[in-house]
């Protein structure tokens, strides 16, 4: 049964299903009755508005209903939340405006909720919402982040004078600035992160069904987390308590954070289901997910690097304008924030590190969490400037990274977080050979010859995942703890449900979380059922982001676990009339210490329910655990990337020819998904750093809203992966693990910029490096050879 | 989608009749363009008539020592003809690098030159290989036929119903793909034929594809890549998008004909 537990390469169980077309997502899920609801979304970046006229909606064939802002107002729905409380460097708590479900006299940005209508049909509804006559007062739009607090721009929430949010600040200035001022040299860069559309295969969904008979709503949405979405609208948004709202997330197709955040769709929804007397279905068509999904990353950093006469890094400091968009999305506080600033001090000894954030408010889609939600950033900042100031400096860009890696654990770093263990040497040493870094002279002068121009980079990154303690993240502004909860269910045969509030939407969790059951109960995965998504199913669950599922989840599992044997122990004692200390468990099997006794996990199960041979005033009968699993730690994955990439200098075409990934994750409960997760995230990084481009006009429409123009990463746009690990266990979790979710995602970015400028032979290029920005830089690079 | 009347005619004649008793009717080809653009309700058709039943427009034939493509062949069909590779194989290979598997088994030749996105692969060798298109009313020549910005010279109730390829000395096209949408940034078709050299430049117009005169007479004085050296197109006509301005297009255009001529 070993073959199945942790550390084996299972195919995944659920793929069956996915790739049959036998999966249920929302769309596939439909009620009886139902209506469908079409938005009418504001075709302007910023207005007033000055009247909405639905009359002509309202009389439309098919129309049951247009609601407004106006409409949830008299319902007393509340607006959407931010859920992290950020406080400025001077103490002030940060200002929010309020962000109605649905607009309430002003719009502010190209997508934004002006009204919904409810029809038999989707078509009916979509008539309708043609017919709805807004008279916007246009205001001027605020796109460039790093504009948007100058006196004079439009202001977009009273709340928020000058556009700003916060001012937000970590780390020891004064230490920071007296390391610069001694520093033998300072490297100096400008940085954009990209704004990034997240584009998930399943666009969002939402059914909202109002039972009257019962006084209950049932939501079924495209959750990552439906517990926290339950939470939300009835404590905050106030549709229903939480005892009077179920919520559903079926099989969902992707998030990539985007499906964290509660929004406007599915609140409107649920509290229309009631008002129509009818289930309410909405899905996102894919213009709509372009400009109303939460989008990901857009900073704006001037970032800098102190290092002494040696190499050895004195100290950072960096300077972020992080774009949040025209409303605070549920999240999207902590990103620049918590989630970006404590990874500045990468896998380095950094004795001073200092870094100022202003979150802004600019009229375009909300920004929130994304695939690595602050650590990809925040990993572009430190492995570009440790890049640059190698070849400054002259250095060896690998043994400049190794000379200034952390060595010992645990390690305190000036900004928050105490990495518990790693062995980055092993990683680099790994991806050198596995890269054949002592090959690259040869193959360049090749890809000269050729005409082609080659270059190699680095990026060895460090993440923190599994985002705990909670009393920690309490202290830091989260409006919530970030435990999880796991349920064991023995059936009377031996058959077992686990419920968990660890979501799936792609990441393999009835397999690997069936892996670590089978690991610890000795059962075969088939007789396991992963459980999640549906919260009358399972009690109470914080959901799937920031790698937390095998950190946070699967132990929380495993504490469940101990519990059942623990129960199954005192069963068994009972029943083979063994003293209970004397009762062990191994493969499966409750054994009789220095006796032949001996019974099956199924056999304690049947009798732990017939109940017939122990004392109920001493052993309760059944075999159900559950926990709550309240991590120690973050846990801190990290590894070497190293891209290697060939220009066409004739059309800036980039051809990525290698890509080593070297990454300890801790232990691994399933390497073939693990691979998987690395191959992803690299793909999505790399779509980040050469393709995917968000581009507003100074108007604030969106000019790549569509799949003609915003590049996605298709299969030949990336190379065949060389996979390796390294492993150091992590000590805080009982599993070992650290989570790999977002690795390939941070990792990516700064290798490939790094190895493509390295191939140009300057640093003048931003993400995304399209082939017009490649052959534009290369320009330079022959004008620069030229003149040398 | 709106609601439409849906016609699926078996002939020819029949499809005209339908086209003229329902004003304002969309042909169906491959559906490749029209249905998301109906999707998007940027086209709201009341009628859509349906060619897929018309035998005759389908399938690609030997004739009068060219290539005779009925308008209805599919992507795939062209890129994997015997015909077509042993006649003009630049064409096999310009019909299966457009778009993905699933595009080239439902998108059409026809639709293609009908639709004359300024992006099309097609409308290139089309005009390169100096084609004749053959409607339900006449017979047009490629010269004629592209008029701009997915304009052509089919009028209303015309249906295309053929294009005939005359066999060229050599034609070869060189295509630089936009990235998200994977249609040509720039795409030159370069064409030695029996009325001399003809290269023609798609992705790059303002006006939708064109014949590059200049190169066209470098290379009849000289067919090589060479000749093409020092030759630039003037970019005052020339499209500018987030993917490629300009300049970069019309530099992009000297790349890809160099490219074309060299094989
Ligand atoms: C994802 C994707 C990728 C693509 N990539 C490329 C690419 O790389 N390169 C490229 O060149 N193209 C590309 N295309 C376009 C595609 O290949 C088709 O050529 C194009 O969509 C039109 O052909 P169709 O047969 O689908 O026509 P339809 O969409 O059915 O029709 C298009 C237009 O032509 C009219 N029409 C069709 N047939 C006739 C006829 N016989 N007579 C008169 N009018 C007619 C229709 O009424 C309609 O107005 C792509 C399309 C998609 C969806």
């Amino acid at each position: 049964m070993t073959d199945q537990g942790i550390g084996a390469s299972v195919k995944r169980v659920e793929d069956l299903r996915f790739i049959t077309g036998k999966g249920q997502y929302v769309d596939d899920i439909n009620r009886h009755g139902q209506t469908y609801a079409v938005f009418a979304r504001s075709p302007v970046a910023h207005a007033t508005i000055k009247n909405i006229d639905v009359s002509e909606a309202l009389a439309s064939p098919g129309v049951l209903g247009v609601y407004t802002g106006a409409d949830l107002a008299a319902d007393k729905i509340g607006g959407l939340i931010c859920g992290w409380m950020i406080h400025s460097k001077d103490g002030s708590p940060m200002k929010a405006g309020a962000h109605p479900a649905l607009a309430q006299g002003k719009v502010r940005y190209v997508g934004d909720h002006v009204a919904v209508v409810i029809a038999e049909t989707l078509d009916q509804a979509k008539d309708a919402a043609g017919l709805i006559q807004v008279d916007y007062g246009e205001l001027p739009a605020v796109v460039d982040v790093g504009s948007a607090q100058a006196a004079g721009k439009a202001q977009i929430h009273d709340e928020a004078p000058n556009n700003t949010v916060y001012q937000w600040h970590l780390g020891d200035k004064d230490a920071t600035d007296a390391a610069f001022a001694k520093a033998a040299h300072v490297t100096k860069l400008d940085i954009v992160n990209n704004r990034l559309v997240p584009n998930a295969m399943e666009p969002r969904a939402a059914i909202g069904d109002f039972d009257p008979g019962q006084d209950q709503f049932t939501l079924y949405t495209t959750s990552q987390n439906p517990h926290v979405a339950r939470l939300v609208l009835s404590a905050f948004i106030g549709i229903a308590p939480e005892h009077k709202l179920r919520v559903i997330a079926p099989d969902v197709g992707g998030g990539f954070g985007s499906k964290i955040f509660i929004y406007a769709e599915e609140t409107v929804c649920i509290w229309a289901s009631k008002k129509v007397g009818r289930p309410v279905k909405w899905v996102a068509e894919r213009t709509e997910a372009f400009l109303a999904d939460a989008h990901g990353r857009d900073h704006v950093t001037t970032a800098e690097l102190a290092l002494d006469a040696s190499g050895k890094i004195l100290a950072l400091r960096a300077n972020t304008k992080a774009n949040l968009g025209a409303y605070l999305s549920t999240f999207a506080s902590s990103v620049p924030t918590y989630l970006y600033a404590p990874l500045l001090s990468g896998q380095y000894d950094i004795p001073a590190i200092y870094c100022e954030v202003d979150g802004v408010y600019t009229t375009t889609t909300p920004v929130d969490a994304y695939r690595g939600a602050g650590r990809p950033e925040a990993t572009f900042v430190v492995e570009r400037l440790l890049e640059v100031a190698a070849r400054q400096t002259g250095r060896d860009p690998a043994e400049f990274r190794r000379q200034n890696f952390i060595k010992s654990f645990p390690h305190q770093t000036p900004v928050i977080m105490a990495y518990d263990a790693g062995d980055y040497a092993a990683s680099l040493d790994k991806a050198l050979e596995m890269a054949d870094y002592k090959g690259l002279a040869a193959r360049k002068a090749e890809s000269a010859r050729k005409g082609k121009l080659r270059g190699l980079g680095f990026s060895a990154y460090i993440e923190a995942c599994g985002i705990a303690p909670s009393r920690a993240v309490g202290s830091l502004g989260a409006g919530v703890g970030l435990w999880e909860s796991a349920e064991i269910r023995v059936n009377p045969v031996g058959t077992i449900e686990v419920l968990t509030g660890s979501h799936s939407h792609g990441q393999g969790h009835e397999t690997t979380f069936a892996q670590v059951i089978s690991s610890k109960l000795g059962v075969p995965i088939e007789q396991v059922s992963i459980v999640h998504g549906d919260t009358d199913k399972v009690q109470m669950g914080m959901g799937t982001y920031g790698s937390r599922s095998g950190a946070v989840g699967a132990s929380a599992i495993v504490k469940a676990a101990e519990k059942i044997v623990a129960k199954g122990k005192r069963v068994a004692a009972a029943c083979m009339e063994v003293p209970e200390d004397s009762v062990d468990f191994e493969n499966g099997e409750f054994l009789g210490r220095g006796t032949n006794k001996k019974m099956t996990f199924g056999e304690v199960a049947l009798q732990a329910y017939v109940a017939h041979k122990f004392d109920p005033e001493l052993i309760e009968p059944g075999l159900k655990e559950g926990s709550f699993y309240d991590p120690k730690n973050f846990t801190f994955p990290s590894g070497v990337h190293i891209a290697e990439v060939e220009i066409d200098p004739e059309t800036g075409h980039t051809r990525i020819d290698r890509w080593t990934a070297v990454d300890d994750f801790g232990i691994l409960i399933n390497p073939m998904i693990v691979e998987g997760q690395v191959h992803g995230g690299i793909a999505q990084g790399v779509g980040q750093a050469m393709l995917e481009h968000t581009v507003y006009d100074e108007n604030g429409q969106l000019i790549t809203g569509s799949f003609m123009d915003y590049a996605m990463p298709r299969a030949d746009d990336v190379p065949s992966y060389n996979v390796s690990m390294t492993t150091t266990p992590c000590p805080s979790n009982p599993l070992g693990v650290k989570g790999c979710g977002e690795a390939g995602a941070i990792a990516a970015p700064p290798a490939l910029i790094n190895a493509i400028t390295d191939a140009l032979g300057h640093e003048e290029i931003a993400m995304p490096a399209t082939p017009q920005a490649v052959w534009r830089a290369a320009q330079k690079s022959v004008r620069k050879q030229a003149a040398e | 989608m709106q609601a439409f009347d849906y016609r699926r005619p078996g002939t020819i004649n029949e499809a005209d009749l339908a086209l003229k008793a329902a004003p304002g009717a969309r042909l169906l080809a491959g559906g490749q363009t029209l249905l998301p653009t109906m999707k998007l309700r940027l086209a709201t058709p009341d009628t859509v008539i349906d060619l897929s039943a018309i035998a005759s427009l389908k399938g690609i034939a030997r004739k009068d020592g060219g290539l005779a493509i009925g308008a209805m062949t599919t992507h795939a069909a062209v890129a994997e003809s015997a015909d077509v590779k042993g006649a003009i194989p630049g064409l096999a290979k310009l019909a299966g690098g457009i778009g993905d598997p699933q595009v080239r088994h439902r998108g059409t030749i026809g639709g293609s030159v009908a639709n004359n996105d300024p992006a099309a692969d097609y409308p290139a060798a089309v005009l390169a290989l100096g084609a004749t298109l053959n409607t339900s009313k006449r017979t047009i020549t490629a010269d004629d036929f592209f008029q701009g910005l997915f304009a052509t010279a089919l009028e209303e109730n015309e249906i295309l119903t053929e294009i005939a390829f005359p066999v060229p000395q050599s034609f070869a096209y060189a295509k630089f793909d936009q990235p998200a949408s994977r249609f040509a940034l720039v795409g030159v078709a370069v064409a030695r034929t029996s009325g001399g050299v003809r290269v023609a430049v798609t992705g790059a117009g303002q006006g939708g594809v064109f014949r590059w005169t200049d190169a066209e007479k470098a290379l009849s004085a000289n067919f090589s890549a060479a000749a093409l050296d020092g030759l630039k197109l003037d970019a005052s006509n020339v499209l500018s998008d987030v993917h490629g301005n300009a300049d970069y297009r019309a530099h992009l255009v000297g790349i890809m004909a160099r490219r074309a001529v060299a094989g």
